[in-house]
Order: C-alpha cells, then structure tokens, then sequence
C-alpha cells in the first residue's frame, strides 16, 4: 500500500469510500485492495480500480454512457414521481425521505429508462440507482420498467437493464410486492415477441428485484464481485445460525451455482451486450431487411429496426 | 378456542370456562340454570364483539397466526374431495411447504396450489415451518403448467411467513424460482383464484400468488415485509412490530381500502378457529362463484383481463 501520511484518518477508512459513490477530493482509498488512487484514474476508467479491478458503483449517468452511444438516449417518463400512499412515519416520513433522496440525486426516483443505441442496436435501456432509496422498487420504479418493456415489445426492441436494489420499497406496502408481478408479467410478453431481455447484475442486486425481472433475463450477466442475492446475508444469519462462506452471494458463487450465465468486467461489457444482440437479434434483422428489401427500401440498420413489430408480436402471443 | 389464546381472546376464554363451569354445576341438579347460562352467553358475544371490532393491525396479524388457526390443508380437506397430491418438482426435492394436487369441489375439478404449516414440531420441522425452499415454487409452477394444459382452474391457498431465508435456498435460487413463477402465471391459460388464508408473507406469498382474482380472509394479512422484519429495519428493534403492522397497512381491511384485493371472506365471530365450518363453508363459496365469473370469458379475454389487473397496480404522478 502506498505510504501517504498526508491522508491521515479519514481516508483510511473504507467506510467513508462506501458510503458514497465518488468521494470529493484527488484520491481515495480503494475498498478491496486499500491501494490510495488518483480519482480522476478510476474516473477515467469507468469506475474501476486501476490497481486490483473493483468495481466501484457507478453513477447513474456514467451508467449510461457506458453502454449507450453518445447523444442517443432518449429518457421516458422522467417526471414520474412516487407518492406517500400509506402516509408512511417511522423515524421521518416516506414523503420527506422521498424528498430528501430526490434534492441529493437530482432524480425523481430510482431508476432511469429510456431509448438509445448501443453501437448498431436500438434498445430499450434502463438503469437503476442504489443512491436513491437504496434502488428500492415502489411504483415508479415498478411502472417505469413495466412501460419501458412494453414499449420494447411494441416496437420490436431489445430490453438491456442495469439492475441494482435493496429490494421492494417498504414505504409503499404490499403496492410495492405487486411490481414485482407488474414487471414479471409485461416480460412475459416481450418474451412471446422473441425479443432479447438482458439484465446486468451490479452491486448490490437483492430481494424482490432479485425475485421478479434481475432473474429473467435470456441471458444473466453479474459485474465482478457483486453482492447478488434473496435474503440479506444478515437475514440468513439469523434466520439459520449458520456461518456463511466467503464469497457468499457474490457473482462468482452464483456463477459457480449456475444462475448467471457470466461475470463480465465494465471494461468489456458493451462488447459483450453487442455481440449477444448480434446474435440474438441476427433472425430478425435479416427477416426485416427482406422485408424492406422488397419494397425498395433503404436497407440501413435503421430502417430494418424500425419495421413495426408490433404485428408480428401480436401474432406470436 | 381449544388449547391456546391469545391475551387479547383471555376475557372470552375466562367467561366460557365460567359457562362451563356452571353447566357441570347444574347437572343431575334441579336447579333452573338457563337464565344464567343465558346471560353468560350473551356476555361472550358482547365481549368478542368488543373486542373482534376493535382489533389493532398487531392483534389481526396474531390471529393469522394463532396456532389453532385451519390451514390451508384444512380448507382442502374441508371444502373438497378425492384430493390427491402430486409430488417433486422433477429437479432437485418435494418441498413440504408448498403441496398441490387436483380435487373437486362440488362438481368442480381444481387443481390446488397451497402452502403448508405444522401443528406440532415434527410436522413443523417436515415443512420448514411454512417456509417454501425453491423446490416448492418449481413444483407448484410444474403444476400450475399442468392445470393449464389440461385447461383445469387452479385454486391457490397461502398461509407462509415468507421464503425460507437460507444458505440452500441461495445455492438453489429461491429468487429466480419465484421469479419465473410471477412470469408464468401471469399467462396460464386457466383461471387462478388467489386466497391468503392467513399470513401472506412476501415474496414467499406472491411466487404462487398471482392470478385473476386475488381473495384475503378477513383476520389474514399481505404484507411486503414482516411487521417484525420491518420493525428491525426502521426502529432497529422488532419489538416494534405492532407499529410497523399498523404503518405497513397489511389487514384485509386496510388492503380493500387500498384497491389490492378483489373481496375479503368473512370469517366467524373471533377467528376462523372458533368456528372453522363456517369458516370452510365461505371459503367455499366464494372460490365457486369466482371460477364461475372466471370460466364464462374465453382463454384471450382471460389473459387479457389478468394482466390488465397486475399491469394497474401503483400509484404514482406524471
């Protein structure tokens, strides 16, 4: 570890890194391997240690720019805003930590969705944010991606997803457990339209989001040493007493038990993202290129996505 | 109220060990007890009325989970015949804590889907205490698959404190098995007439909870989170369940107000314990008349309507 006395207590914490994404100042402490970085380093670097690979959480709009080709995103319903159905008061109420959380992200609430390219794919892209509510999904979170899928089956689109939570939003009651159903269900049908759905695991991903769309993607992918789970490791301590081993309801574990299909480094993942859609979306591109080929239109990527496949996934259900 | 009661259902146990009392008292004597035996009935019908109407969130999640409550077993066993299980989800186990199997209610063939609690610690101990493992959402969702196919009603009883929070249920992905269930029933091609007996414990309820007509007995709760667990997060201490049921809004009362349940299954005076027939005799009702309204819509008109009904649910502002 670099001697650098000048950063004296604070910065030798690790909880003072975790506790926010970015610390201010030139240098932090990295979490996993205690290296002290130069910031604009790991910023220039998607977020990653240059030193030992950690990811660390990644802002929601770096989110984007990761995986969607500048200019190209096209952000829906961003006004939506959740509301204190329940008049929820433990310790503060849910319309004041609503408000609390918004004024610190800037967001109306947790998760960003919307339209945009990665490289020569039009997707459907949402992103959630762990600093809003921990990415706890309650309405807005719950409505934003069920639109966002259902605007993905309308229009023949892939749904790419970077998913982050704490779980289902509490504040919102058992209103909170039914997104679960909400979002589960319009994945149904973009699934009966044969259209990929690709959900990025990062840490953490938990819970109820765990228990509804993180899991059914065509093809799961984890970041490295994500925390990725049902219950909180704590619960399960708890619950059962038992010891838990390292690496418990990491990526790697969960790869080892076979629920993700891989663990792919941020360096690498619109590689990734774009050689599965390739893949995946190769049967319908060439199906929509005859088809504009037959009418003399212009055979550009463009055009081929934009054939209405609204139809043919009417004609699938 | 056999065996075990609550602190709240103490007045009522007391006066009946009173009637009790007087009726061994009166035997084989020639003494004329009815005017008192009739005041003392009528006094336990005033007090559970006082109590039964004023009932906290707290007390109705105790009742849910009083020990002598039927579950939902009971209501097969009841309200059906030849019921006959069908086992293991072909994958790993048979869970215990999630049974199915087909039956007929009158003249209706049903395949029913319910979640199972012990009455004493080896039975508790063969079904996890209620806590499905993921073998039982594969099984129930193989069986579901198999309702559908054979284009037979399923009928789904809760009655779970949650998914068991474990290591094996990690390993095995109890995430993924509720998840692809929400997926799938959400278009199962028969009807699905969803009951919370008594605790509809989250994630653990919803993975064999979703359908078209979602039905909550009157002292059963729904609840995104256990009042303890939600005590735990927001007032560090579980001893704050009471204020976490009454903020969570979990009773059925609470859940009609909010538009979450289509109708709520009366229940007897105190309980579903204190009278289970009658208890048997609403749930029965009630699951006729709903697969009744369910099976006059066409496979599309069905599907439709389901996911109509899962897609409105939230509240929010543009």
């Amino acid at each position: 570890m670099a001697y650098i006395p000048f950063f004296g207590k604070k910065m030798n914490s690790s909880i003072a890194v975790k506790k926010r994404d970015m610390p201010d100042g030139l240098w932090l402490k990295c979490p996993s391997c205690a290296e002290i970085v130069f910031k604009r380093e790991i910023d220039s670097g998607g977020s990653v240690c240059p030193k030992c690979d950690h990811h660390f959480r990644m802002a929601r709009k770096d989110r984007i720019d990761l995986l969607i080709e500048p200019g190209s995103f096209v952000e829906w319903d961003e006004h939506m805003t959740s509301v204190d159905l329940l008049k929820f008061t433990a310790n503060g109420s849910y319309a004041s930590k609503l408000e609390a959380n918004m004024k610190k992200t800037g967001y109306k609430d947790a998760v960003s969705c919307g339209r945009g390219n990665i490289a020569h794919h039009e997707v459907v892209f949402g992103v959630m944010d762990f600093s809003f509510l921990g990415a706890s999904m309650g309405s807005v979170v719950g409505e934003k991606i069920t639109r966002m899928i259902e605007r993905g089956t309308d229009a023949g689109l892939p749904v790419v997803l970077s998913c982050a939570s704490g779980g289902a939003r509490m504040y919102e009651g058992l209103t909170s457990l039914m997104q679960m159903a909400k979002t589960s269900a319009a994945l149904a049908r973009h699934a009966q339209a044969k259209l990929p759905y690709i959900p990025i695991l990062t840490n953490p991903t938990t819970a109820g989001v765990m228990a509804s769309f993180a899991t059914l993607g065509d093809v799961i992918i984890a970041e490295p040493d994500a925390l990725i789970g049902f219950a909180g490791p704590r619960v399960i301590k708890e619950t059962t007493q038992q010891d838990l081993p390292d690496g418990f309801q990491k990526s790697e574990f969960l790869l080892e038990h076979g629920l993700i299909d891989m663990i792919v480094h941020r360096h690498e993942m619109k590689k990734v993202v774009v050689q599965l859609l390739d893949h995946f979306m190769n049967a319908r591109y060439a199906e929509n290129k005859s088809a504009a080929g037959n009418e003399g239109a212009a055979e550009d990527e463009a055009s081929a996505i934009d054939v209405p496949a609204r139809e043919s996934s009417e004609s699938d259900r | 109220m056999n065996g075990y009661a609550l602190p709240f259902e103490k007045p009522v146990v007391e006066l009946r060990n009173k009637l009790e009392e007087l009726r061994k008292a009166g035997e084989g004597h020639e003494v004329d007890m009815v005017q008192e035996v009739e005041r003392i009935q009528k006094k336990i019908r005033e007090t559970q009325e006082k109590i039964y109407s004023n009932l906290t969130p707290w007390q109705q999640v105790q009742i849910a989970r009083h020990p002598t409550r039927p579950y939902p077993k009971d209501y097969i066993d009841a309200i059906s015949t030849d019921f006959t299980e069908l086992h293991g989800d072909r994958l790993y186990a048979d869970d215990r804590a999630i049974i199915g199997g087909i039956a007929q209610i009158d003249e209706q063939k049903v395949m029913f889907i319910a979640t199972q609690k012990g009455r004493d610690t080896k039975s508790n101990l063969a079904c996890n205490f209620g806590c499905p493992y993921p073998e039982g959402y594969r099984k129930a969702l193989r069986l579901m698959k198999l309702a559908g196919k054979f284009g037979l009603p399923i009928v789904s009883l809760i009655d779970t404190p949650g998914a068991f929070p474990g290591m094996e249920g990690e390993e095995r992905h109890v995430a993924e098995a509720i998840a692809v269930n929400l997926r799938e029933m959400s278009v199962i091609p028969t009807p699905i007439v969803v009951v919370i007996t008594g605790e509809g414990g989250s994630g653990g309820a919803i993975g064999i909870g979703v359908g078209d007509r979602l039905l909550i007995m009157e002292h059963a709760y729904y609840s995104v989170i256990s009042p303890e667990g939600c005590a735990a997060i927001l007032w560090k201490d579980r001893a704050y369940a009471d204020k976490a049921a009454e903020a969570l809004k979990i009773t059925s009362r609470d859940l009609t107000q909010l538009g979450l349940v289509d109708e709520v299954i009366a229940e007897p005076l105190g309980g579903a314990h204190n009278e289970p027939e009658v208890a048997f005799d609403n749930l029965k009702t009630a699951i006729l008349k709903n697969l009744s309204d369910l099976q006059s819509m066409n496979t599309d008109q069905l599907l439709q309507t389901r996911y109509e009904k899962i897609r409105a649910y939230g509240k929010f502002t543009e």
